[in-house]
């Protein structure tokens, strides 16, 4: 047992910290305003190395384990969850086509997705009757002679309109058992018969948006194919468990800092003749909140060090994901009640935190979907 | 082009609650997180800057405890290429002359072109270091330097910044010290790949004993100067909170200040 943290670890949150306070916290209540997509920091963030953080060097990655991965993820949610959310599915695609692809489509799509000449990846299996249901999709991909004919519609795909490139799930086999029929393509942007649908109308995250993808015959070289047909739904659930120490990340960034923010405002704001801080009803919602979220990293570290270390993590990680969003949730609750009105208004940053965290319980699987993941793998034993 | 670069790690104060320690002669640091002196930050990224201009090397010495190997090593993940660090008990409650005399017995037995500091750092303050390093070496010194235009044939041009918006352009010989002012460049952020190159590289460690000092030499016995006590400033009376939307509290500061005289 051991929690202490590599010097490389120590000095990648450092910089993360410092590069956060400096570029994304001072433009995060502007952008989730505008609904405007950092182009920006994020190219800045690849050349600093943060796109491509499990991929060997060879493709353009930083190679440097999913513990200082979490650690980046908890800093960038700190300042601001859109830039985070993004930065989450980005290295995800990259894992994933480095884990399953060609050797052409990986020298193709990973150092770009690392170097931030694609300002993004997009990860899409949701479509508009089934989210949670992820098996039931409907988007369908025939072999045509040397190319795969992509048909239907995805929606509420993150950054799905400024991917480079995109990796999409479809049914390649209709008669096959439920999960078994379904494979991933790797497509490229501007690919004929792929195009982007409407963004929706979001609560928070709104600097990252969410996508409609449609698939009109849009052929792709059979090349693009993720493993084998059949394979995707097992590769789609593999890269989500990696996918939720991300996020369980970003969430216990979210809470410290709406906690942060509230812990300094209730120390300079009075009441009754005395600063808020001197409240014990205050001080309790403080201890709660820090304890909660210090046990939600502990959580998600531990997941992060298993699958640094090649160990079994499914289950750890859709408990550390359903207890860092949920805990976060529970935070930014009360930084918004600790400002009282001013909480509530959008003058202070803690209404965005709480807008934010809520979405971190609802993507890459919803706490429900946690919980399923946790008890079946508790129970099978 | 060997450039040396004297960096302190300091406590980061802006928003922390500064309390007064026991001794009454210095704050807590207990709780207060640590970081490159900020000036110190922008002489590492112009030395760089120099070395990638020119070649040759760039070497980072800071004087303290283990954890300063957290500061020189950010410096070499930006790109310096070696670091030390001096350390010894003895050194305790050293001041500009001091550290600049520990500093000087490392830098010594090195070749160098140019030796970069801070102009000062945010903790102690005093702008000492560079300027009694130079005189200790019997060598140039340029302090608040803004801009180095660059260096040929053993010289360099700097700009140095004066009061009231006034520019000084020296031509200096080398070897010279420049104390650097912040705003000089724009220091780069480490990366993960420049961290990765970096976390486990050795950072030399000198002593009292390696650097031939006596103890009386260092530390408090070898200051010109002693701090007796820090306090906080009082605290200033006659602040006049205005009130009202934007437009009317601009109108009673134009007002107030035609009354004190302040504007025609």
């Amino acid at each position: 047992m051991d929690f202490n943290l590599t010097t490389e670890q120590e000095m990648i949150r450092d910089m993360v910290r410092d590069f956060a306070d400096k570029n994304i916290k001072p433009v995060a209540a502007q952008y989730d305003e505008e609904k405007r997509f950092p182009f920006e920091n994020l190219k800045k963030m690849a050349q600093l190395g943060l796109m491509g953080m499990n991929i060997p060097v060879e493709y353009g990655g930083s190679e440097v384990g999913v513990i200082a991965y979490s650690l980046a993820m908890t800093e960038i949610g700190k300042a601001c969850a859109s830039h985070a959310v993004t930065t989450s599915v980005t290295n995800m695609v990259a894992e994933v086509i480095h884990e399953f692809g060609k050797e052409e489509m990986k020298r193709k799509h990973i150092p770009k997705l690392c170097n931030g000449e694609y300002p993004a990846g997009s990860f899409a299996i949701t479509e508009p009757h089934t989210g949670s249901d992820a098996a039931n999709i409907k988007t369908a991909a025939v072999l045509d002679g040397t190319h795969y004919v992509l048909n239907g519609r995805k929606t509420m795909i993150t950054s799905g309109e400024h991917a480079g490139v995109t990796v999409a799930w479809a049914v390649t086999d209709k008669s096959a058992r439920k999960g078994k029929g379904i494979s991933a393509f790797v497509i490229e942007k501007g690919t004929p018969g792929f195009s982007i649908g409407r963004a929706e109308e979001k609560m928070g995250h709104r600097a990252s948006p969410l996508n409609e993808l449609i698939f009109d015959n849009c052929r792709i070289p059979k090349e693009c194919l993720l493993s084998r047909e059949g394979e995707g739904f097992k590769i789609a659930m593999m890269e989500l468990d990696g996918g939720r120490i991300g996020i369980g990340s970003l969430a216990v960034g979210i809470g410290f800092g709406a906690i942060d923010f509230a812990a300094q405002y209730v120390k300079e704001r009075e009441a009754f003749g005395q600063p808020l801080s001197k409240f014990e009803a205050i001080q309790w919602m403080i201890a709660d909140s820090y304890t909660e979220l210090e046990a939600a990293q502990l959580l998600v570290l531990r997941a992060a060090f298993l699958k640094e270390n090649k160990l079994q993590f499914t289950k750890e990680a859709s408990m550390a994901k359903l207890f860092a969003t949920e805990v976060g949730r529970r935070v930014a609750i009360r930084a918004v009640q600790m400002l009282g009105g001013y909480g509530y208004t959008r003058d202070y940053p803690v209404e965005r935190y709480l807008r934010d965290v809520i979405g971190t319980t609802l993507y890459e699987g919803t706490s429900e979907v946690q919980r399923i993941v946790v008890a079946r793998e508790i129970l099978k034993r | 082009m060997e450039i040396i670069v004297c960096i302190k790690r300091v406590p980061e104060t802006a928003d922390a609650d500064i309390v007064i320690d026991r001794t009454g002669r210095d704050i807590e640091k207990g709780g207060l997180v640590f970081d490159i002196n900020e000036w110190d930050n922008y002489a590492v990224e112009e030395a760089i800057l120099l070395k990638e201009k020119y070649g040759g090397s760039v070497t980072v010495i800071s004087m303290g405890p283990e954890e300063v190997n957290e500061t020189l090593r950010r410096a070499l993940a930006m790109g310096a290429d070696q670091a030390i660090r001096l350390t010894d008990p003895a050194f305790e409650g050293s001041d500009g002359y001091t550290i600049a005399r520990v500093l000087s017995q490392a830098i010594k037995p090195l070749s160098y072109d140019l030796i970069l500091t801070g102009v000062q750092t945010e903790d102690d303050g005093y702008g000492q270091v560079g300027p009694t390093l130079a005189e200790i070496l019997g060598i140039r010194h340029a302090a608040v330097v803004n801009q180095i235009e660059g260096i040929e044939s053993g010289r360099t041009r700097v700009h140095r910044e004066l009061e009231g918006g006034l520019e000084e352009i020296l031509d200096l010989e080398l070897p010279a010290v420049l104390t650097i002012q912040t705003g000089i460049n724009e220091p780069r952020y480490v990366s993960i790949m420049g961290i990765r190159k970096v976390a486990k590289k050795e950072i030399k460690v000198l002593g009292l004993r390696e650097l031939a000092m006596k103890p009386e030499e260092a530390g408090e016995p070898g200051s010109l100067t002693v701090v007796e006590m820090v306090s906080f400033p009082p605290v200033g009376e006659g602040a006049q909170i205005l009130e009202g939307t934007m437009d009317e509290i601009s109108d009673k500061v134009v007002t107030i200040l035609k009354e004190k005289g302040g504007v025609a």
